[in-house]
């Protein structure tokens, strides 16, 4: 390595990266704990433990209720970003079209977007086709929010993809067709299953723009939301707590999947070699 | 004004002192030993180059040199003054990179003028140092380019005046021309060693190519599996290979294994005499343009003679390779080109071109 | 190698989709920021109306501008420490810098509420904040800033921020061939002023990129003063959301929500550009 890790280590710069850590980690940590601590949240130190909060928690059938809820639109909208993704990401990758950088702009805008702007214009959308606010609304406004990451992924996927494959599929005798069932999507398998998951955790989590597309049916981010305006309770805690164990599960999976698909060798490297 | 002027008193081409030396420098990253206790001296003004194989140490070596690395035991000294303690930024020596290392995000000029730049010279200093290290490499008109609008060749060149315009005591070069096309590389070989002995600072060259350093260097050090197998002119390591690494590694060469007995050398169907050194089994080194065909009276007396088959003939324009047999023991035999030759002939060498080698 | 009918097949659905989902939405929040609200009817009539109240009612101004200074506080703030943290990662850990890099982005997707609340529940007057300082005899009554100040609204949205800014700083920090470190200090730049003539200028891009994403999100978000802003950290997004609730002037909302995504527009054009000004080779 460089000339820095030998004779004088930046020790400040270190101390200040620890800090900078426990930033980013302790108020989570925080949560946790309280979320076994019998006082209640807030005061210090949290001395007496219990999973009374925990045994709350699962007897609350409006969470669960709209756990569920949260669930079918996630997987809705899985199925929905994944389908419209995959096209998307095959036609910039492989076609030229009027408009091409316009669409591919507007792809990725509600990445970058604030989610009231997206959430309030389907709002205006769904009054204008006079739908009716539902969980469905909700289903729409994810899914079309969360196309993009479904895009990025698998476009990073394709670029890894020897074309060389899809040729020698067409030279052995395969329609389009049948080249895309049996080379084309078995390799983009990993991009696939990661942006799924990517998707999921994201629409489990959304909140802004749910928020204005939410009917009689509450996902979970509005149902805590709720709660939340009538006070705090520890066994908000314990959801909370609950959540970030699954997310930092489903991450973890992701981005291993991910660092699989990119050790794959390059298109490029090939055709130099 | 030229960097000419880099040359001080004290180590002026031809003064006895050595400008580095590496004492017993050894380098281990985990649990491979890279270097193993390596001892070698640089004098001023000199073309060293290191060559030797992918993972025998000469990168290594190089980068324990310029700083990026510190020996796990030993010391390099330089001037009478210790380097291996200095951080790179301090130490006079200066460094051309493999890939040319060039800063995208300045100008040709500003690349130049770092080393000095961030010594704060004062401008007009600069400008015309920079001036004088570009016409050096013959790059005046690229001061304003960006490096990445700049062919493999050129990039190098500006690589060279960036690291020559600060005037260090040793420059370091790792294999600055192993990516450039054949033609440009030959070229380049030419040029380097023009301006080595033009401004006359000390050049420690990485290679593995053996052309590349027979061309090039004053003296040639081979390394393998981190240890020196011989350090001497590109002459004396070809006429006098210290052993059979280093006899095969540098050209092409024979090796005869046999017996020394009572100053003759028995190799199977080859007899040496007079040999030197003790009695017991030997290896020869003998060099396929030593062997001549029998007809060739170029070679006095003493001469050895054997017989052998031809298998094949390898044409190479001015010269063939042949491939001979010799009652078993196969040969190399380069011989000018001539018409086409089959069968047995007799073969004639002079004993003096037979160099006992370590095995 | 695609046919025209592989090509087109490919591109319609989501074309389609977009424009009808996210093209035709965006329009009709155009085209309402153009009519108004009368007698709690909508009226299709189109004038100007709102952009006046909007640039004449000093309320909005500055809403919009303290708005405008939680959101640069925010981008400063995870500035600061989402660099040096990334630098560190990428230049002076060995062998455990991928479980390190992992450890900064697992809490990036984590979701925000949660992160939210933790602070909420950190921050409170019976908070775990002020109980930690009553323990220690640091303090003997309850601060009270802490919460329900604009304060606390930056201290969450930094929390929210850094890792995405460090995301894509420590990517470019990455991109930086390491001989180009060796070689600046080969010609004799020591580390602090190899960091700013090298370091530094390479990694640009990155910390434009990042900077804009924290900026835009912060600009546009109204949950974190829901949570922890209370009244005197009012954004500029909360108003439009209670036009878009109680007070019911859609119209105004819409106007407001095009401005957004205006500045939001222009900002990423903006610093589209400037990145590819720094970008290199």
């Amino acid at each position: 390595m460089t000339f820095t890790k030998s004779t004088s280590r930046p020790t400040v710069l270190a101390a200040y990266s620890v800090l900078v850590f426990a930033f980013i980690y302790l108020p989570i940590v925080v949560l946790i704990l309280y979320s076994f601590n019998r006082d209640g949240v807030g005061g210090f130190p949290p001395v007496h433990f219990t999973l009374d909060w925990y045994r709350q928690l699962f007897s609350d059938l409006a969470i669960w209720d709209s756990v569920i809820n949260s669930l079918v639109v996630a997987g809705a909208s899985v199925a929905l970003s994944l389908t419209l993704g995959l096209l998307a990401a095959l036609a910039l990758d492989r076609s030229n079209f009027p408009g091409k950088p316009l669409f591919r702009r507007l792809v990725l805008l509600p990445l970058i977007l604030p989610g009231i702007i997206t959430g309030l214009s389907l709002l205006m959308f769904a009054v204008f086709a006079g739908i009716q606010l539902s969980l469905f609304t909700v289903f729409l406004g994810h899914g079309s929010a969360l196309i993009s990451v479904a895009t990025t992924e698998i476009f990073a996927g394709l670029q890894k993809l020897d074309r060389a494959q899809e040729e020698a599929s067409l030279d052995l005798g395969a329609t389009p067709w049948q080249t895309f069932w049996r080379v084309t999507l078995p390799n983009l398998k990993l991009s696939l299953i990661a942006a799924g998951l990517l998707i999921f955790t994201l629409s489990m989590d959304e909140i802004a723009v749910t928020f204005f597309l939410i009917g009689r049916d509450n996902t979970l981010p509005l149902e805590i939301w709720g709660r939340l305006r009538r006070g705090i309770t520890p066994e908000i805690n314990a959801i909370s707590a609950l959540i970030f164990s699954v997310s930092v599960a489903l991450i973890v999976v992701w981005y291993r999947l991910r660092a699989r698909s990119m050790s794959s060798v390059p298109r490029k490297l090939v055709e130099t070699s | 004004m030229s960097v000419a002027g880099a040359i001080s008193p004290q180590n002026a081409p031809g003064s006895s002192a050595p400008l580095l030396e590496i004492r017993d420098i050894a380098k281990r990253f985990g649990h491979a030993e890279v270097l193993k206790k390596i001892s070698l001296q640089i004098a001023s003004g000199e073309f060293l180059t290191l060559l030797g194989e992918s993972g025998s140490g000469k990168t290594t070596l190089l980068r324990l040199i310029a700083g990026f690395e510190q020996p796990t035991s030993g010391q390099i000294w330089m001037s009478s003054g210790r380097l291996d303690t200095l951080p790179p930024y301090r130490r006079r020596v200066n460094t051309v990179f493999q890939n040319y290392a060039l800063f995208p995000h300045l100008s040709v000029h500003e690349n130049v003028a770092y080393g000095l730049r961030v010594k704060s010279t004062p401008r007009d200093e600069i400008a015309a140092r920079v001036e004088d290290a570009l016409g050096m490499v013959k790059m005046r008109d690229f001061a304003e380019a960006r490096p990445a609008t700049l062919s493999g060749g050129q990039q190098q060149r500006i690589a060279l005046a960036r690291a020559l315009i600060n005037r260090p005591e040793l420059l370091l070069l790792d294999e600055p021309l192993s990516a450039l096309d054949a033609n440009l590389r030959k070229q380049m070989q030419s040029e380097l060693k023009t301006l080595q002995r033009e401004i006359g600072i000390a050049f420690l060259f990485v290679t593995h190519d053996q052309d590349e350093a027979m061309a090039l260097s004053d003296r040639i050090a081979l390394l393998r599996n981190g240890a020196l197998e011989q350090v001497a002119s590109p002459r004396e390591i070809y006429s006098h290979p210290a052993t059979a690494y280093a006899a095969q590694f540098i050209g092409q060469t024979n090796l005869l294994r046999g017996e020394v007995r009572g100053g003759s050398a028995t190799c199977g169907a080859i007899r040496i005499c007079p040999v030197t050194g003790l009695d017991g089994p030997a290896t020869f080194s003998l060099r396929p343009e030593a062997i001549k065909g029998a007809l060739d009276a170029t070679i006095g007396t003493p001469y050895m003679t054997f017989k052998a088959t031809i298998r094949q003939q390898i044409y190479a324009g001015a010269t063939e390779l042949l491939e001979v047999d010799c009652d078993g023991q196969l040969l190399r035999v380069r011989v000018p080109a001539g018409e086409s030759l089959h069968g047995e002939h007799q073969f004639i060498f002079s004993p003096r071109d037979a160099v006992r080698i370590r095995d | 190698m695609y046919s025209r009918t592989y090509k087109t097949l490919v591109a319609v659905p989501p074309l389609l989709w977009v424009a009808i989902f996210l093209l035709l939405p965006y329009a009709l929040m155009f085209a309402h920021s153009f009519w108004l609200v009368r007698d709690a009817f909508l009226i299709h009539q189109w004038n100007l109306q709102n952009y006046r109240a909007l640039f004449t009612n000093p309320l909005y101004f500055q809403v919009f501008l303290r708005t405008a200074r939680i959101a640069a506080s925010v981008t400063l703030c995870s500035l600061v420490l989402g660099y040096p943290l990334a630098y560190y990662l990428s230049f002076h850990t060995g062998p455990r810098k991928e479980l390190l890099y992992q450890l900064v982005i697992i809490p990036l997707w984590v979701s925000y509420l949660v992160r939210g609340y933790a602070w909420k529940t950190i921050l409170g007057t019976d908070g775990v904040l002020n109980g930690f300082l009553q323990y220690l005899h640091i303090t003997r009554e309850p601060v009270s800033f802490f919460l329900y100040s604009p304060f606390a609204v930056i201290l969450m949205l930094t929390h929210i921020y850094t890792p995405f800014v460090f995301l894509p700083i420590y990517a470019a920090l990455e991109h930086i061939p390491r001989p180009l470190v060796e070689a600046s200090q080969d010609l004799g730049a020591s580390r602090r002023a190899t960091f700013l003539r090298v370091i530094l200028p390479l990694s640009i891009p990155g910390l434009l990129a990042g900077a804009t994403f924290a900026f835009v999100l912060s600009l546009g978000d109204f949950l974190a003063p829901l949570l922890v802003g209370g009244p005197s950290a009012t954004m500029i997004a909360n108003i439009v959301q209670s036009l878009f609730g109680a007070a019911y002037d859609w119209p105004l909302g819409a106007a407001i929500s095009v401005c957004i995504l205006l500045i939001t527009v222009s900002l990423l054009f903006a610093t589209e550009r400037l990145e590819n000004r720094w970008s290199f080779k």
